[in-house]
């Protein structure tokens, strides 16, 4: 017999992790961004400085609420799907209200960021000499102002139902649970790509600067960003393949989620057209910008698995899913992060990170994903179901073999950060270019000044043209 | 680059761009209601029938009146301002505020009758929609207010002039969203043939 308290208490903290993971991951373009687009854009500041200052003052009180309302375990699993969570005794209501704080500010961080590369780009500076990372974060900021809001009226009607007694998701008031579904996907899918989409741009950025080419296919990158963004808002249906939608709606779901992986792979094959025959330098921002590229295939085509109708009957709410989650959130957004925080830290913090234990870290990380993750991929075609603290003796020997990865993983990412905080103090002082790139952020000092620029430079030329001539006329 | 951040008359463009895409999201979240709306509707046709004849259409009507001619006011205030008249902005946004306080207080004794009726959000799924509509709907008049307080404060010192308005723009511009959402709800609730 499982021990249902340990199980309990599994449920609840896995919980915790996945609305911490899902709803606070999103700060990540947020930090970025900030510190990023005005930057590349050749900008002292973004458009909207106070309301900039506003929405991260509430996304404070956003997290705050949210962890208070997580000292009592939530049971509900990060999707609150009703009508279990309109009658839990958990705090979801207090939990909507945090979640909604944290949405407010992700739709006004968008929002300036979307106002900030329509208007604030250096003289020079059209679209097409943009930074490919700016493309990036443009299209996430669409999805984040698009997306979110429909989260907020969710939330907003979760917290009526559990206070007022309305009924709109609740089956026993003539109310449907699937709208709920529906509401609720039609921002979480989105959002992944708010998460993936910033990291892709990271690798447009240091894949070209590492292998001393210029990006192969600056406009089918560029566009095929905008291309996730719009697609990736029609298949949020492929989450509720088996929670009852008609099949008609399940394969039209299914045709678009295919879809999506048109403009990814478009990615994908120009990142590796531009390493093709570049003098490639394996410093640690192109060690995990080549595991970002590594990884995602396989959690990319892996997707494909899932957003097939009669594949996902099979592999839904298994391991397989858990793996293929974390091959794109994971081996995607946070190695791209990774590689974004190698290739920015003597920008950000004025020092070298040492390259020696960077490399190190990696190595460890790299291997401790896999061995983590890879397991599951065999565990979930086996069967092994997702969201249980108990599986049968046929399951252990793969998951021991997970277990002892994820040490690896953690003791790689220890090392990385405590690399991060020794070299604040120890690193060797940054050059203003370190790795000799051409954005503009590599035009002033590291550290930056408070205003970035003392003088807005004037841009004649896209970013990447690395050895190779100039062509003044690009973009025009 | 001055063409850029200054458009021929009126607001920056920042911040004309910006309150449009302000405005874009709060269309998405009066959506979710709308979409709630369409479901339960085709759902049940029968029951939004019997249930919208309880609501009071005369109030209802009244508040739209109301609200519609506060974006005129809204509307003359912004044009005034911009040929640089002070006095008449500031009428204009006490009239708009006067209109908008109105309609807050129609919708009280609406909610009050309602209630009086034993008519609740957990009454029907009518009545649930009707409540979580009016109510949003309610809370953005109520910001939209204080907005125009602290705009008319401004005013009262003499901030606003031809060259500068912008506060004054954006607040119109969303003034006219909530009086556009309104011009929906109310046929969507009080007149369903």
């Amino acid at each position: 017999m499982p021990d249902l308290s340990a199980l309990n208490g599994g449920e609840a903290s896995l919980a915790s992790h996945d609305v911490d993971a899902v709803f606070i991951i999103p700060a990540i373009p947020s930090s970025l961004g900030n510190f990023f687009i005005p930057l590349l854009i050749g900008a002292r500041d973004v458009a909207f400085p106070r309301l900039n200052l506003f929405s991260y003052w509430i996304f404070l009180a956003g997290i705050a609420v949210t962890l208070f309302s997580l000292l009592q375990p939530i049971d509900t699993g990060w999707t609150f799907y009703t009508p279990y969570s309109a009658q839990s005794s958990a705090a979801v209501t207090t939990l909507c209200l945090g979640l909604f704080l944290v949405g407010m500010s992700s739709i006004l961080t968008g929002l300036n960021f979307i106002v900030t590369i329509h208007t604030m780009r250096a003289p020079g500076m059209n679209w097409y000499r943009m930074p490919l990372f700016i493309w990036a974060m443009y299209a996430t900021s669409v999805i984040q102002v698009l997306s979110t809001p429909v989260i907020g009226i969710t939330f907003i009607l979760l917290a009526a139902e559990r206070l007022f007694g309305v009924g709109f998701f609740d089956p026993a008031k003539g109310g449907d649970p699937l709208l709920f579904q529906h509401f609720f996907w039609f921002y979480s899918h989105p959002v992944v790509y708010v998460m993936i989409l910033p990291a892709m741009g990271i690798i447009s950025e240091v894949a070209p600067v590492f292998s001393r080419k210029p990006i192969f296919g600056y406009r089918a990158i560029a566009y095929s960003a905008l291309a996730i963004a719009f697609i990736g808002f029609l298949v949020w249906g492929h989450h509720m393949f088996v929670s009852g939608m008609s099949t008609v709606a399940g394969v039209i779901f299914s045709f678009l989620t295919f879809f999506v992986a048109v403009p990814t792979g478009i990615k994908i094959f120009n990142w590796i057209a531009t390493l093709y025959r570049g003098s490639i330098t394996l410093d640690s921002p192109m060690l995990y910008a080549l595991t970002f590229i590594f990884l995602f295939i396989i959690g990319g085509l892996t997707g494909l698995f899932l957003g097939s109708l009669a594949t996902d009957v099979h592999v839904h709410d298994t391991y397989f899913l858990v793996a293929h989650f974390h091959y794109t959130m994971m081996g995607g957004t946070v190695m791209g992060l990774f590689a974004g925080l190698h290739y920015w830290y003597p920008k950000v913090t004025g020092r070298m990170l040492n390259e020696n234990w960077a490399k190190n870290a990696w190595w460890l990380i790299v291997t401790g994903f896999n061995v983590t993750f890879f397991p599951m991929f065999i565990l979930g075609m086996q069967g092994m179901p997702r969201r249980y603290a108990e599986y049968p003796a046929k399951y252990q020997p793969l998951n021991v073999v997970a277990t002892v990865g994820s040490w690896f993983l953690a003791v790689g990412i220890l090392i990385m950060f405590a690399n991060f905080i020794r070299s604040l103090r120890n690193g060797a002082p940054a050059p203003a270019n370190p790795w000799r790139g051409l954005t503009l952020e590599w035009s002033i000092p590291s550290p930056p000044e408070t205003e970035n620029f003392t003088e807005i430079p004037t841009v004649t030329d896209w970013p990447y043209s690395y050895g190779k001539k100039t062509r003044h006329d690009r973009g025009k | 680059m001055a063409s850029k951040h200054k458009a021929h008359k009126g607001a920056p463009v920042s911040a004309r761009l910006g309150i449009w895409a302000f405005l874009a999201t709060e269309l998405l979240l009066f959506g979710g209601l709308f979409t709630v709306y369409a479901v339960f509707r085709l759902s049940y046709p029968d029951l939004f029938h019997v249930q919208h004849l309880k609501l009071n259409r005369i109030m209802g009507a009244l508040n739209t009146v109301l609200l519609l001619t506060s974006s005129l006011s809204m509307a003359i205030g912004i044009a005034a301002i911009r040929q640089g008249r002070q006095r008449i902005l500031k009428i204009a946004l006490a009239v708009t505020l006067a209109l908008a306080a109105g309609f807050l207080c129609i919708k009280y004794f609406e909610w009050s009758e309602d209630f009086g009726h034993g008519l609740y959000p957990a009454s029907n799924l009518f009545f649930g929609l009707y409540f979580m509509m009016t109510g949003l709907h309610g809370l953005h008049v109520l910001f939209g207010m204080l907005v125009m307080v602290w705009l008319l404060l401004r005013a009262q010192r003499g901030e606003f002039s031809a060259d500068y308005n912008t506060p004054v723009e954006i607040t119109g511009l969303y003034w006219h969203f909530v009086d556009l959402v309104w011009i929906y709800l109310f046929p969507l609730l009080y007149l369903i043939g």
